[in-house]
């Protein structure tokens, strides 16, 4: 019995920077209906910046969040000016389509370049309290994945303000709902596209830093992390950052929960039918709105 | 006249391996009608459907991993290449039938999570080479892969020629343009794209089990990879997808210029292929196949001056 729920709260510390990927993922697929299928590797550079980050100038993992949270911004208005940008004044259907095309061929040119800048190799951060844990009853909570827990909390707490208590966060929702009311009503549509992407690229690049804190990091994790956050998403449904994060949780316990009791080959396959089960079941999502 | 070429081009591949005995020639030749089977099938679904399969890898993966198993255990290989695609097939069958009702990136994240996870499932349970046995390489023929790829490639784009003519076909692309009219003049969209999904993947299925029975030696995951995926997509987006020859083009003209430039590295073919690919995808949708009709329709315009070119454009 402990250990079953000793897995299932490690799932559920897991899962927590699962629904802050798949944030910054529906961000950007809500706003700009956009499906940006290099948001892992986008996580992996921000991983790559907290690395350097420690290992250059002692920059403590949790605190670099400041270096690439700012940093995969800038990254992202780059992204969008030169690629996702193109596609905004074509038709709902195919710019979907397109976009996932062009970040499926972005993914393995960040892939690959990360390969020639990084090599192959897998890296990760030691920390001075890198295998501290904290009791909590007869169970033990890691202190780097509760911490990652408490960040990517916070992070969306602070993404809900924004969105609903600033003027740009409010434009930003408008769009969401419905871009040519809101550019009617004078919302400057494109502005708020491209910070909408840029911000959902800085939550990759946190992202990428809770990653790097408790798991090593190479240039191959991106397709992964993708594939993680997507699934959160379509399990989620759009248009609830708290709802994308409770997903988050639940598919890091069921991933928990498989590999405990079916083999760890299972942690990945259980992802898989959870995403098809929701497709036949509730396609909304567990917290979409329906429609 | 392109039919012509076409009755030209097959003599031509059917005697090759007979006239020419280097077997580089013949290899080079097998893994341009590999790639042209693997656009092709793309194609079918991605440029006649407009459905993008982020996941061509997980049919190929399972054609080639059942073909080389049940043959490797003595069923006959046809059989065994039955198989194979079938299981394609029926994969098919279960991430396509929940996805494609909906519109949507439903489908693109269904077959790209099922070709991740199938990879990952195979490179742990099967993690050790899969190496040919000494008694098969005595007696290994190069003729009878040949041949069978050959098979695949011309069915394959025999299956495009077919849904650019057919009812069939003319149904999905109408799917392809806009759903709701599509329904509404009584098109079964969902219908259309899972059949020609499940052809496709078939058809993936089938190369990837040439493949599997062609290969002397490879990681059963490397099958799996998404660089199949990839490249059949680029493949298909350089030539021009929705269109026959496109992927023929496209695959002779990607496997000619990766023997070129010799991309030892898989990193710098990836980096120069993807770049091109991004390139192709937003500034050339038409691809290659276009490019020699606008070439056509101005040198037909420049030839017959009296014309209006706005009338030559408004063609095809």
């Amino acid at each position: 019995m402990e250990i079953w729920l000793q897995n299932l709260l490690f799932g559920a510390l897991v899962g927590g920077v699962y629904g802050l990927a798949a944030v910054g993922l529906a961000l950007v697929f809500g706003v700009l209906r956009m499906l940006n299928v290099s948001h892992g590797e986008l996580i992996m550079l921000g991983g790559y910046a907290t690395f350097w980050a420690f290992s250059l100038w002692g920059v403590d993992p949790f605190a670099s969040l400041l270096i690439t949270g700012p940093l995969l911004f800038g990254v992202g208005v780059v992204l969008y000016q030169a690629l996702f940008g193109r596609l905004v004044r074509i038709e709902e259907e195919v710019k979907v389509q397109l976009s996932i095309l062009i970040g499926f061929g972005l993914a393995l040119v960040l892939h690959a370049l990360a390969i020639f800048a990084w090599t192959a190799d897998e890296r990760a951060v030691t920390t001075a309290y890198a295998g501290r844990v904290v009791p909590l009853g007869p169970l033990v909570v890691p202190l780097t994945r509760l911490g990652g827990l408490g960040v990517a909390f916070a992070t969306l707490g602070g993404l809900h303000l924004f969105l609903h208590r600033t003027d740009l966060g409010r434009a930003i929702r408008a769009t969401a709902e419905d871009w040519e009311a809101a550019s009617l009503m004078g919302v400057p549509v494109r502005r708020v596209y491209r910070t909408a992407f840029a911000l959902g690229s800085a939550l990759a690049g946190v992202a990428g830093a809770l990653v790097t804190v408790s798991d090593a990091i190479s240039p191959a994790i991106g397709l992964g992390w993708t594939l993680k956050a997507l699934i959160v998403v379509v399990l989620a449904g759009l248009g609830s950052i708290f709802g994308t994060f409770v997903a988050g949780i639940l598919l890091g316990m069921a991933e928990s929960a498989a590999a405990f009791a079916f083999g760890g080959v299972f942690r990945e396959v259980v992802g898989l039918v959870l995403f098809l089960v929701i497709l036949i079941v509730r396609p909304q999502g567990l917290f979409g709105r329906s429609g | 006249m392109k039919r012509t070429g076409a009755v030209v081009a097959g003599v031509a591949l059917l005697a090759l391996p007979l006239v020419v005995r280097e077997a580089a020639v013949v290899n080079w030749t097998f893994l341009v009608l590999l790639s042209i089977a693997l656009a092709q099938s793309w194609n079918l679904l991605g440029g006649f459907g407009g459905q993008v399969n982020l996941g061509l890898a997980a049919f190929f993966g399972i054609g080639a991993l059942l073909t080389r198993v049940l043959w490797l255990g003595g069923v006959p290989v046809l059989a065994a290449l039955a198989a194979g695609c079938s299981g394609s097939v029926l994969a098919g069958l279960l991430v396509g039938a929940p996805s494609l009702r909906l519109r949507g990136p439903y489908f693109a994240i269904g077959t790209l999570a099922m070709a991740e996870i199938l990879r990952l499932v195979v490179g742990t349970t099967l993690p050790e080479v899969s190496a040919l046995p000494s008694r098969v390489i005595a007696t290994y023929h190069l003729l009878p892969r040949y041949y069978l790829i050959l098979l695949v490639a011309a069915a394959a784009t025999l299956a495009a020629w077919w849904l650019s003519r057919a009812r069939f076909g003319l149904g999905l692309v109408a799917v392809r343009e806009d759903e709701l009219v599509a329904e509404s003049v009584g098109v079964d969209a969902f219908r259309h794209k899972l059949l020609a999904f499940l052809l496709s993947a078939g058809f993936a299925g089938a190369a990837g089990g040439v493949f599997g029975y062609y290969h002397p030696s490879f990681y059963p995951q490397f099958a799996f990879s998404p660089v199949w995926t990839f490249d059949s997509v680029l493949m298909g987006f350089l030539g021009g997808i929705g269109t026959v020859w496109g992927p023929v083009v496209g695959a002779a003209f990607f496997v000619t210029v990766r023997e070129i430039l010799a991309l030892g590295l898989a990193e710098v073919h990836v980096l120069v292929f993807g770049l091109l690919f991004i390139l192709v995808v937003l500034l050339l949708p038409g691809g290659l196949v276009e490019i020699g009709r606008s070439l056509r329709r101005w040198a037909l315009a420049r030839a017959t001056p009296k014309q209006h070119p706005a009338d030559l454009a408004g063609g095809t």
